[in-house]
This record gives structure tokens, sequence and C-alpha cells, in this order.
């Protein structure tokens, strides 16, 4: 019984925790373009334009 | 992500604007990565942002820098790119999101309150079981009066107005239950239904979320196709220097610069040049009309030959289109009449549920069960007929449905449009744009050698206009491949010029000033004469007959002249009205439609606009008008015409599972309904049946997966 007092707290406070994390990540456009997330993983050239469009053409 | 760059000057800031353009090439994260950061780099922009999905760049930029600056630059980068009006069609898109809140709710609720409720299932006796109960209370109450909310709003509103739907039943039934269980809670008593009420909340709101997000995409898609008529013009300044203009920013007696390809942001008369003009959106005739200096042309026409000096008299609201967008609303009212398959299910039911369960209170009140058992009774019956299944039965099959005619090119606005897309009887067809393409291609490409090709090719892809646009692109689809020229010149609305190996070459307009639609290619001395007409969409007579076969005969409602339109009636076998006038295209919808029949309007025109908000359903091509898009239920985006068969196909195909799945929710309350006037029906066995019932019916509605085919 005295287990329940603190699991139950426990299991509530995470699931709080996933549903406002859920929340956050609707407000903040996190899936307003599912297809581009995938996409912009490849862009790799943050600092340093030349040196990336370099690899690019190397690549291909 | 790497493109935000700080103006430099802060005042700018408080005047910033935000534009969007539709790009369709992206590809790849490659072009993500060209637009932010050739945009990013140009002075006045402060962010772009793509977003790939919608195929769309969203610019904030400095008021002074104008959208048509930032068109030329993504177009210098490459990439064909439209300016996209205020988003006309993303009013309602905060309602998927507050629904999908909702649901995530009433998920953690479930999932919690499950928990707790498998315990007492599995045997908590005495004071366990009544601390979890009160618990399931704690959790259920805020979740249900957040979850609920979007059912009790709907349900109050029908009863406000003295009517009923799907959410009176439901908000009855939820409420009830609630309140039952917590009478348990406080009593102790051993049944509470707090799981079961949350649970068909959850259930409830997965459907609604699908209808929701159907809606979304198919609208995201079609807002990346609109095309606004004109954004804006080059108005000609005092001192003789044009700038960009946008519409609504355009005054009479400005003088606008419209050049070869453009369409005309106003009504006006034109003081300078001669034109053809191609008025095919606003009246259906193909052929392009000239024009000289003092005649009038008018907003949403195209200028096809050379670039013209026009005075306005028109702008805004008073130009000609608008009678065709009032024309379009007085049209469009009738549709909010219809109603959903659901609802009308909901007609029958809800008056049944309810007095079911009145019965079963009645009924165990007279054989002296004592109020409390009675009452625990009369939930058990309303929780159990919660039409749990059916509002999941309808989304569900028209999710899939949509989904699978998406991937083959047809966006269906909403469940309502699919609904009705399957009853439709007859079918009406503009000519212009919706049975043709539209645009002028080349008839005879055969009487060029592949040299000539090569050249003909070279010149038209160094031109904006919309004949060499056609003839380039009908080239470029044999496989040919441009030939090497030096000294490309175009002279604007005359033809473009060039050297190829030392020979002069031209390709332009010939030597008659009709606005016949034909271009001249001349390689040294050698003349050639090609035909630019406008050709019949691809599978047209096909469609024709397969539609025919499903019992929806079809007809032409053209606003060409009848000479243009017998051709194509010829060709296709099937009759026509021509010269019809916007109003004229209406009163035939309408008497179709005062016949008893349920016509599909396919048209693509601002002149079908108003027919097509008339009609019982209706399709546009996804090269139809900003206003024609807008107001058809479906868009179709491929060149072929086979997607109006594939659409109506579909829909029906929906319907026969939504028919299914109402006969399955049915059959299951058959079984249900007597154990649970039986009394023997414990909150186990509802949440049991509940989410069986739902998994049979989501499962029948995934076998549409194919329904387009």
């Amino acid at each position: 019984m005295s287990g329940l007092a603190v699991l139950i707290p426990i299991a509530l406070f995470m699931g709080l925790c996933g549903l406002g994390f859920f929340f956050w990540a609707m407000r903040n456009g996190q899936f307003d373009d599912l297809e581009g997330a995938s996409h912009r993983v490849l862009i790799d050239d943050e600092d340093m334009p030349e040196k990336a469009d370099g690899e690019e053409s190397g690549d291909a | 992500m790497n493109t935000v760059l700080p103006l430099h000057d802060a005042a700018d800031a408080a005047v910033r604007e935000d534009s969007r353009f539709a790009v369709p090439g992206m590809r790849c994260a490659g072009c993500i990565s060209k637009i932010e950061r050739g945009l990013g780099d140009m002075p006045g922009v402060a962010k772009a942002r793509v977003n790939f999905s919608a195929k769309q760049v969203a610019v904030s930029h400095s008021a002074d820098l104008s959208e048509d600056r930032i068109l030329r630059a993504i177009e210098k980068l490459g990439f064909q790119a439209q300016i996209l009006a205020e988003n006309p069609l993303a009013e309602d898109r905060g309602d998927t999101a507050r629904l999908l809140r909702a649901l995530a709710v009433a998920g953690f609720g479930m999932m919690n309150i499950m928990l707790l409720s498998v315990s007492v299932w599995s045997g908590a006796m005495g004071v366990t079981r009544d601390l979890f109960h009160m618990l399931s209370a704690l959790i259920a109450i805020p979740v249900i009066a957040y979850a609920g909310h979007p059912f009790f709003a709907s349900a109050a509103m029908a009863l406000r107005y003295g009517r009923t739907n799907m959410d009176v039943p439901i908000s009855i039934g939820i409420i009830l239950a609630t309140a039952l269980s917590l009478y348990e809670t406080i009593n102790s008593g051993p049944h509470a239904y707090f799981d079961g009420a949350v649970m068909l909340l959850f259930f409830l709101l997965a459907g609604r979320v699908l209808d929701g997000m159907m809606r979304d995409r198919a609208r995201e898609g079609i807002s990346a196709l609109l095309k606004q008529t004109a954004p804006g013009a080059m108005v000609v300044q005092g001192d003789g220097t044009t700038t960009w203009t946008k519409t609504a920013d355009i005054r009479p007696d400005m003088v606008m610069l419209v050049a070869a390809g453009e369409n005309l942001a106003a009504d006006g008369v034109i003081e300078q040049g001669r034109s053809g003009f191609d008025m095919s959106m606003l009246t259906g005739e193909s052929d392009p009309e000239m024009r000289g200096p003092g005649e009038q042309v008018l907003a949403g026409t195209m200028n096809m030959l050379a670039p013209v000096h026009v005075r306005v008299t028109a702008a805004g609201r008073d130009t000609s289109i608008a009678d065709i967008s009032r024309l379009m609303d007085e049209a469009g009212q009738h549709r909010s009449f219809y109603v959903r398959i659901a609802d009308r299910a909901a007609r029958y039911y809800a008056p049944a549920v309810h007095s079911l369960a009145l019965l079963a209170f009645a009924g165990w009140m007279i054989a002296g069960a004592g109020w409390h058992q009675s009452l625990l009774i009369a939930v058990a019956v309303l929780i159990i007929t919660c039409p749990c299944a059916l509002g999941l039965a309808v989304p569900a099959a028209q999710v899939v449905a949509s989904g699978a005619l998406m991937r083959k090119g047809v966006l269906i606005k909403d469940g309502s449009a699919l609904e009705r897309l399957a009853e439709a009887d007859c079918v009406l067809l503009d000519k212009t744009g919706t049975l043709t393409m539209g645009k002028p291609q080349p008839a005879n490409l055969d009487i060029l050698s592949h040299t000539e090709k090569r050249v003909a090719l070279a010149l038209a892809q160094s031109s904006r206009h919309p004949v060499s646009r056609g003839l380039a692109k009908a080239l470029r689809d044999q496989d040919i491949i441009p030939a090497q020229l030096t000294d490309i010149e175009e002279e604007a609305g005359e033809g473009v010029s060039a050297n190829w190996q030392g020979i002069a070459v031209w390709l332009g307009r010939p030597g008659q000033t009709d606005a016949q639609m034909s271009v001249a290619l001349i390689i040294g001395e050698n003349v050639q004469l090609i035909e630019m007409a406008d050709l019949i969409r691809p599978y047209a007579k096909k469609t024709l007959a397969e539609l025919g076969e499903m019992g929806l005969p079809a007809s032409i409602l053209s606003g060409d002249r009848a000479e243009a339109v017998a051709p194509v009636v010829n060709m296709l076998g099937i009759d026509a009205q021509s010269g019809a006038r916007p109003d004229d295209k209406v009163a035939a919808v309408q008497r179709l439609t005062d016949e008893g029949y349920k016509p599909l309007m396919v048209g693509d025109g601002l002149n079908d606009g108003p027919a097509l908000a008339a009609a019982y359903v209706s399709m546009a091509p996804g090269s139809a008008s900003d206003v024609g898009q807008q107001a058809a239920d479906a868009v179709f985006t491929s060149d072929s015409l086979m997607p109006v068969a594939l659409a109506i196909k579909a829909a029906r195909r929906t319907k026969e599972i939504v028919r299914q799945n109402f006969m399955l929710a049915i059959g299951y309350n058959i079984f249900a309904v007597p154990l649970a006037l039986a009394g023997m029906v414990t909150p186990l066995i509802a949440a049991i049946a509940m989410s069986l019932s739902s998994l049979i019916v989501v499962g029948n509605a995934l076998r549409l997966r194919g329904a387009a085919k």
C-alpha cells in the first residue's frame, strides 16, 4: 500500500510530463513540416558553406 | 536555420512583412538550403523558412522589398515560384490542433484510469477499490471537462436550434455516466464508469482528428496550387520608371505596364501597344482576342503577345471579377444544407438510444429494482450504445480513401465532398482548360526535323512567353536536347533571335497580325510554321466512357462559341451547350438540380466559379484559376482527365464501406444491448466491447487503401 503512494504519483507525473511535452511540441511547430525535417538532417553546412558545396559536388 | 540575419535598421523591424511563395520544384535537402541561404543573403530579408511538406517558402522581409523582387530572386536561384495569396483556405486550421490536444489529454486520462481500473477488475476490494475509484474520478473529471468540450459545445449548439446531431447522445451518455460514477465513488459502490466515459471520448476524438487532418492535408495541397490571378503589376511612375504594386494598392488612373505572359491585375483601357488577350478564364473562349489603344481589357485575363500600357479604370472590388464572386456567394449557400451521413444516421439513432435507455430505467423500476439499480442499468445501456464505432466508422473510411486518392493526385477537400461525389448522377464539363489543357500546345510538331526541333527548343526555352513555354514543354517531352546558340536576344512580343553555327535563327510571331496562335521558326532561309492549338486532355474519351458506364451521362457546358465547341463535341460524342455566361452556367446547374439530378460540375475558369459552387459537387483541375480551385470540392493535379472517374469510383467504394461499418456497429448493438438491458454489463464488459467494435470498424476501413486503383 505504501508503495502505491509513491508509484501512482510518479506514474501520473510522468504522464503529465509527456502531455506537457506534446503540447509544447505542437505550439512550437514541431509537426508543421515533417517531410522537411527529414531532409534538413542532410544539410551540414551550418558554418562553412564553401566546404559543404565542395563536398556535394565531390559526392556527385 | 542558418538564415536569420538581423536587420541592421531597428526601425525596419516594425514594418516587416510576411509573404509566402509556392515553390513546387523543391525535391531535396540541397533545394532547402539553396533557397534559404540564397534569400537570407538578400538585403532586406530578415528570415526565409522553407516548409518542405507544403512546398512553400515563408519570407519575412522589410516593407520596401517588393514581393515581385523576391519572386525574381527565387527564380534566379533556379526554381519556378508563385506568390501566394493570404492563405484563404487555412482559416480553420486551429480546429484540428485543438482536437489533437483534446485527444492527447483523453489518451493520457484513459491510460492512467485504465491502469487503476484493471486492478479493480482483477479483484481489488474495500478501501483499495474506493481509493482507486477516487483517484480515477480525480483524473477523469478534468479530462472529461477538457476533452469533452468539443462535443458538449456542438451538442449545446444543436439543442439551442432544436435539432439533434451525433454529439447529443454522446454528451448525454458521458455526462450521465460521469455523474453516476461520481455518486458510486462517494458511496463506495462497486462499479464506476470513468474508464468507459474517457475511452469513449478518446475513440470519438480520434475520429474527429482523422477527419480534420484529412481536410487540412487537402487544403494545404490546394493552397500550394493556388496562384493568385494577378498578385500585382508594374505601375508606371511620373518619371517614367516602374515600381511593383500589389493588387490591393492599385488605384484607378494608374498606368500598368503589362508584359507578355502576365495577368492583368485590374480592369483598364489600353494606352499604348496592341496585343492578344487570353480571356478563357473569364469567358471560356479559347482563342485570344486582339485589343489595341482605347479598347477595354479586363482583370484576370492574360496578355499573350506584346507588352502594353493599360490605364486602370477599376481595381479591387470594382472589377469585373467581383461580379463573379457575388454570383458565387449566392450559388454556394445551399451547400450548408447538406447533412453528413453520420448526422443523418444520428437523427434516427439518438432518439432510439434515448428511448431504449429510458425504457430500461422504467422497466427495472416497475420490476422493483430500486431507482439506483435502474439508473445504473440505464447508464450501461447509454454507454454500450454510444456511437463509438459510428463516430469512427465514417471518418476512418473517408481518411483512408482520400489518402489513396491523394496518392493518385486527387485532393478531396473534406468528407462531405466524398459523400456527395458518391451520389452524383450526371456530369457537366467546361471545355477550355477542363476538357482541353487550356494552354497552347504545338499541333504539328512532326513537320520539323530533329535538328529543327533542337534549335526550336533552344529558342523557345529562353522566352517566358506562354506560347514559347508550351512549345518548349512539348519538345522536352520528346527528349529533345537544345542546340547550342549564341547571341540570344528577345524582342518582347515579337520573337527570339539567335545565332546557330553561324546561321541566323528566329522563333516568333508569323507575319500576319491576327491573334491566331502559330509560331514561325526561321533557320537561315528556311521557314516553318508551327500551329499552336489547345489540345484535348489525355484519356478524355476513356474517362467519359467510364463515367457513362457508372451511370453518369456527361455534357459540355462551355462559354466558348459554338464553332469552337463543335470539334470537341464531334470528337467526344457528347451534348454541348455553348456560349454560356457565368449566370447561364448556374441556371443550367439549377435546372438539373430542380429536375432531381445531382450534377457533378468540372470546371476551371473564373467563369465556372459560380457553377462550381452551385453544383451538388464539383471538381477542378490543378491548372484552374484560384477562384475555380477554391469553389471546387476536389482538385486533381494530373493532365489526364482520368482522376474524375477514379474519384467517383473511390467515393462509391467508400460509401459502400461506410454502409458496412454502420451494419457492423448495428450488429454489435443487437448483440450488446440485450446484455445491457438485462443488467449484465459491467464496466469491464463495456470497455472490451467498445474497443473491439472500434478496432473492427477501423480494420474494415483500411480495406479502402487500394480504392483508387
